[in-house]
């Protein structure tokens, strides 16, 4: 369980981007984070992260508090970030230096293997597309099997069709894994929130916090053209709205 | 309609000659004798302007009495000792010099408060002109060895200094980030992100380093030395032979493009996944030789 209390960041130029939030996560479970830019969510992210420190409040992860990067924890960026250096299994097994050789090949040509890149395993970062890096990306970060996933807009810097095939791709591996690690998706793409989360955050600036909650209940795998999906969009659409949400937030 | 006809047919020919020359890798796939054309046109320009008698030769030699000077040097075992002894000098200063630079810009890279305290201290001194140091390096260390290859270190330890510490601070937050996210150690974070995000720009400070240690030799030779090819220079102009220093000339470029090329020769492997234009260029043109064959 991922638990966050009572989260504030200030950053020193005075800018108040979360104030006072709290979550809960349960074990599993897919949470997408929207709001307009600057209300937070990355900040947030990066703090669960441990890349920023929070001003106070804590975050923990079944009960233990977080006081930077954990192993328990991995990220993917809104860009791939792979080393350029390093050959794309080189990538892949990174954060796998503890373990013998042996293992830590096995498991990242294994992290491949489910991404659909085996075949791109000794190719240079530089000669994969964008929806391959990221790909890549998203195997670096499961390949050592944590508890929780923080993606950062990860798939918005890719056209719409990559998009959408990098999403369907993203919960196949997410439900192939051996332990489901619990993801926290933040993005400004709704259309992503609804077919990705189980529950979405929406997030509100000034200072960051959260203003509404959003169970969706739709099967998956999830398509625009289901039944219930423009409906979870339009309550999505109506909350971010700011008059609205500022009714939303008067009747709560 | 003949117009027409002939413009149509014109850029078929200019389209096919561009393809061939496409398929054939550019300029960049011309043999490097292309390099010589201009530095031999001239020096046989000069050849025959001697030849004809429109000079003498005898402040600026023609080729032919460089050749033979180069021979004769060459046969005597003069010129390899010479250019030995000033290989030897700048390999060592070389050396001294990316050590020490290597270790300073490493350190004011990484620490923005010591950088705060020696930085500007050691921008002061590179401002310095080379020639100002050798009274000084004779003073203390005498006209022998030590003073000359202290001098080409001085020289080699600044782009050295300004490129590790350049290359250290502009090293992408973002790629750090995901050591952080991996939890590396500070030794781990320098080894496996640091060294080789730096790698590019450090290879590009050695090769400056290199070229001016190339520099510095030529005034540390004038610092009362008895071999090396900076005394070649000067023994040719107080003995007035410049047929000798031109040979002494050639050689130092001889050397200085050698060395560097291995330079380039040994470090290309260590970067051969960068994603630099000019790489792309040559792959392509790599697969055209392999297409045309």
């Amino acid at each position: 369980m991922l638990s966050i209390e009572n989260l504030s960041k200030v950053y020193q130029n005075g800018t108040h981007a979360v104030g006072g939030l709290d979550l809960s996560v349960e074990p599993g479970a897919i949470v997408a984070i929207v709001g307009a830019s600057g209300c937070g969510k990355s900040s947030l992210l990066r703090i669960i992260a441990g890349l920023e420190l929070a001003s106070s409040g804590v975050v923990k992860i079944d009960g233990i508090p977080l006081d930077g990067p954990h192993d328990r924890i991995g990220v993917v960026f809104q860009e791939p970030r792979l080393l350029p250096w390093l050959t794309v299994k080189q990538n892949v097994g990174f954060g796998l230096a503890h373990l013998p050789r042996e293992e830590r090949l096995y498991r990242a040509e294994l992290a491949l293997l489910l991404v659909g890149l085996s075949n791109k395993a000794n190719a240079w970062p530089r000669e994969l597309s964008g929806g391959q890096a990221q790909r890549v990306a998203i195997a670096r970060a499961l390949v050592s099997r944590p508890d929780v996933l923080l993606l950062d807009e990860p798939f918005s810097a890719l056209d719409a069709f990559t998009r959408a095939d990098l999403q369907r791709h993203l919960l196949e591996i997410w439900r192939g894994s051996e332990s489901q690690p619990t993801m926290i998706v933040v993005t400004h793409d709704l259309d992503e929130a609804v077919a990705l989360a189980d529950r979405i955050i929406v997030m509100r600036p000034d200072p960051g916090r959260i203003i509404a909650e959003l169970p969706v209940n739709l099967a998956r795998p999830r398509h625009r053209a289901q039944p219930g999906f423009d409906a979870v969009r339009h309550r999505l659409v109506a909350l971010l709205d700011r008059r609205s949400a500022d009714a939303a937030l008067r009747s709560a | 309609m003949t117009d027409i006809l002939s413009d149509t047919e014109a850029r078929k020919h200019r389209d096919a000659r561009s393809a061939l020359f496409e398929r054939a890798g550019g300029l960049r796939n011309v043999p490097l004798a292309v390099g010589l054309i201009l530095p031999l046109s001239l020096a046989l320009v000069w050849e025959l302007a001697v030849a004809a008698g429109l000079s003498s030769g005898r402040l600026l030699p023609p080729p032919s009495v460089i050749i033979q000077t180069l021979g004769a040097l060459w046969g005597q075992g003069d010129l390899s000792g010479h250019a030995l002894t000033t290989l030897w000098r700048v390999l060592v200063g070389f050396g001294l010099g990316v050590a020490a630079g290597t270790i300073a810009g490493a350190i004011t890279g990484y620490s923005r408060g010591i950088a705060r305290v020696l930085d500007p201290t050691v921008q002061a001194l590179r401002a310095i002109p080379s020639i100002a140091w050798v009274p000084l390096f004779i003073l203390w260390f005498g006209i022998f060895e030590l003073s000359k290859i202290t001098l080409i270190a001085t020289g080699v330890f600044f782009p050295v200094y300004l490129g590790t510490m350049d290359a250290i601070r502009s090293v992408d937050r973002k790629v750090v980030e995901v050591g952080l996210v991996h939890r590396l150690s500070s030794p781990a974070m320098i080894g496996r992100i640091m060294l080789p995000a730096i790698l590019p720009a450090y290879v590009t400070a050695l090769r400056s380093g290199l070229g001016l240690g190339w520099m510095f030799v030529v005034a540390a030779e004038f610092m009362g030395a008895s071999r090396g090819l900076g005394y070649l220079l000067i023994d040719g102009q107080q003995l007035g032979k410049p047929a000798q220093i031109v040979a002494a000339i050639i050689t130092f470029a001889v050397l200085g493009k050698l060395t560097d090329s291995i330079l380039v020769a040994v470090t290309r492997p260590l970067l051969r996944w960068e994603d630099r234009f000019g790489q792309r260029a040559d792959s392509r043109a790599a697969a055209n030789r392999q297409e045309v064959a």
